[in-house]
């Protein structure tokens, strides 16, 4: 149950009400829109950041945790996109490519897209104010009270509109680069929407880049929104690596996807080597006989927290939803899983299974394992597990006594327990991205600490 | 060459192993058979370096070194192979990549150049022809889903690879079919050499005569009772453990 509190006003709070009044007339969008944002801002203020009391953010209390909020990011100049296009073009960056700087929308970096795409800068759609596009962005009832929603709604700054013509098939993935660029720690407010059409299918691969000139100052915060809309008989395969910020950082991502029917949406994340990051996933199936896979590897260390919150609601009758998810802990890190399947009256036939696994391999680390299940329909099939535990000891000596030292052994283990959902992505080249992001994490982490197989002689 | 030396374990404050004396020299195959629950299988992991067991007192020499006190893949690393009765299943590692990696660890460990995959497949192919292990099998998940069968060989199949100087075979034939069980043993005989001892932990005769043993011990109460030729598993086929399973007799 939430709580009604009013608490005082906490630091991050007042300076982001602040920010809002100094930059609502830079703000993009025409009057609507401005009266939409004033409207979020209220919303965000009547809640404030969300608090362990509100239960959905129990696990992830953001008034704690976020202190201070930061200005917000400004766009980049270009002396910043000619250093990033040399960079890109360094190394061999990824074709097909929508590159957003500190949440702004930047063309020239972004190219090679395929026939049938259409892509508009949020800002330029705000506006213009076409309708239809507007109650899409605006339609975040999926995401009902959420406050970091609203303030995204409040203070977003750009973000990029993406349509699919129905019946367009694109295989090959194209890539949302989110960089940080940024000189000084900032605040960055994106809202993006997806729009794939009757029967036409995208493979949208996200990722985060650093340029290299903001290596030293990624720690900033960012609160990015990503809006779906699936039309009938459409297919979408997402892929997200949250990877490349710093301890301090802190980024929320809210994904909110509306599933007509006999459509598809499938997504994978992985989160590493991050300060904070809360990802919720708002899915409703509104159509018939459709299908979401959802899984996530989050690999944490350090005083690192992910949480990772679902809800998918089935509305209509004869949808398969699977959720799987994995954390490996390491150190002090915190991993929160919230699961919720609901199942509306009416939607029979629905088969839903929720499954979460976390390795601890510290006794500093902490898992919250929440998963639920909400049905009003009696004709169901639905199911959810949750485990944490540490490595199979039996397993770890079988390695050792093949001659892998303890290291390696574990490593081969945890390699193998977070790989398994990788495998699952179904692209060979992200399946191998992927995996070099796992075995990285894996290398790293030996490398801080000592060997635990020293020889004893 | 394998030397226990009065050995004494424990675990959870009850003995399992009480001043066993146990020697295997080079070249020597010894079958280690008794009753269940009277040691062998305790008595093999020990050896290999499982940490749930309490060593009280004695030594464990292997080639004259004392291993008790290194880990268990510097064990390996040193010539040391069990075959486990219950091979682990492990999910998610492809069996060829848990060989290459045990093998290159183990030739890392002694300062030999790790094989370039080419080489090793080679190896790894002609080893896994004569124990009748596919290519499906290589590919698929370690153990994950094998048959009882199907693991026996692939442990058979990393001790060709791995060309231990001792293995110790537990239970490596229970729960085998005939035919299984001859691929299996000639697949041991065909790594038995004057360089290599062998331990054969078993309850039944029936692999002995597939893998003649030099020597037979017969353990109970967490010692060995009896030692003899290979006539002594036949002897032990007929009259059973029951000699053996209340107090030690003096052998």
């Amino acid at each position: 149950m939430n709580a009604d509190i009013i608490p005082a006003r906490t630091p991050a709070e007042i300076f982001l009400a602040r920010a809002f009044d100094a930059s609502k007339t830079v703000l993009p969008g025409n009057t609507d829109v401005a009266k939409w944002r004033e409207a979020s801002l209220k919303a965000f203020n009547a809640s404030g950041l969300p608090h362990r009391r509100i239960e959905a953010w129990h696990y992830t209390d953001l008034r704690t945790l976020m202190r201070d909020a930061l200005p917000l990011a400004t766009a980049p100049v270009a002396a910043t996109i000619d250093a990033l296009r040399k960079e890109f073009a360094a190394a061999g960056a990824l074709a097909r490519r929508l590159v957003l700087v500190d949440g702004f929308f930047v063309p020239e970096l972004s190219g090679g897209l395929p026939e049938g795409l259409k892509v508009r800068s949020l800002a330029s759609v705000l506006t213009e104010g076409r309708p239809d596009l507007i109650a899409l962005l605006s339609s975040q009832d999926l995401a009902a009270q959420d406050s970091i929603v609203s303030l995204n709604a409040a203070l977003m700054q750009d973000g990029v509109v993406i349509e699919v013509a129905p019946g367009t098939a694109i295989a090959e993935p194209v890539n949302l680069i989110h960089v940080t660029a940024s000189p000084a720690p900032a605040a960055n407010f994106s809202r993006s929407a997806l729009i794939i059409g009757a029967g036409a299918s995208l493979r949208l691969a996200e990722s985060m880049h650093v340029a290299s000139r903001a290596e030293t100052v990624r720690a900033g915060q960012a609160n990015a929104c990503l809006i779906v809309s699936l039309d009938n008989g459409a297919k979408l395969a997402h892929t997200a690596m949250v990877t490349g910020t710093a301890p301090g950082s802190v980024r929320l991502e809210t994904v909110m996807v509306r599933i007509g029917a006999r459509a598809k949406f499938d997504s994978f994340a992985l989160v590493a080597g991050i300060g904070l990051v809360r990802r919720q996933m708002f899915v409703r199936f509104e159509g018939a006989e459709s299908e979401t896979s959802l899984s996530g590897v989050s690999l944490l260390g350090g005083r690192e927290h992910a949480d990772t919150t679902l809800l998918v609601e089935h509305m209509a009758p004869g949808c398969v939803s699977r959720e799987t998810f994995k954390y490996i802990l390491d150190e002090a890190a915190t991993g929160v899983f919230q699961g919720k399947i609901h199942v509306a009256p009416g939607a029979q036939k629905t088969d839903g299974k929720m499954l979460c696994k976390a390795m601890l391999l510290s006794d500093m680390a902490a898992m919250n394992n929440k998963p639920e299940l909400e049905i009003f329909a009696d004709d169901v099939a639905c199911g959810h597990g949750a485990t944490c535990g540490g490595l199979d000891l039996d397993q770890l000596f079988y390695l050792q006594t093949r001659g892998l030292p303890f290291a390696q052994a574990e490593a081969l283990l945890l390699e193998a327990f977070a790989g398994e959902l990788v495998d699952g992505i179904g692209h060979e080249g992200l399946i191998k991205a992927y995996r070099r992001e796992v075995s990285a994490w894996l290398v790293a982490r030996h490398g801080q600490r000592a060997a635990p197989c020293a020889v004893i002689t | 060459m394998l030397e226990v030396k009065n050995l004494n374990v424990s675990v959870g404050g009850r003995k399992i192993l009480d001043d066993l004396d146990l020697t295997v020299r080079d070249g020597e195959v010894a079958a280690l058979m008794g009753p269940n629950g009277s040691g062998k299988s305790t008595l093999s992991h020990v050896i290999a370096g499982r940490k749930d067991y309490i060593v009280e007192t004695g030594d464990v020499l292997l080639n004259g070194e004392n291993i008790l006190n290194l880990e268990p893949d510097v064990r390996a690393a040193k010539g040391l192979f069990l075959a486990f009765q219950y091979p682990t299943e492990i999910p998610g590692v492809a069996t060829v990549t848990f060989l290459k990696a045990a093998f290159n660890a183990q030739r890392k460990h002694r300062g030999q150049e790790e094989l370039s995959t080419p080489d090793f497949m080679k190896r790894v192919k002609a080893s896994a022809k004569r124990l009748e292990i596919t290519q499906d099998m290589l590919k698929r998940a370690l153990n994950a889903g094998f048959s009882g069968g199907e693991k026996k060989r692939m442990e058979i199949l990393q001790m060709a690879l791995l060309e231990p100087s001792f293995a110790i075979l537990d239970e490596t034939d229970s729960g085998l079919d005939i035919d299984a069980l001859r691929v299996v043993a000639d697949g041991v005989n065909a790594l038995r050499s004057p360089s290599r001892g062998f331990l054969i932990i078993t309850h039944y005769q029936r692999v002995l005569d597939h893998v003649v043993p030099d020597t037979v011990h017969v353990m109970a109460q967490g010692r060995i009772v009896r030692s003899g030729g290979k006539e002594l598993a036949v002897e032990l086929e007929k009259s059973g453990y029951r000699d053996y399973s209340a107090e030690p007799a003096v052998a």
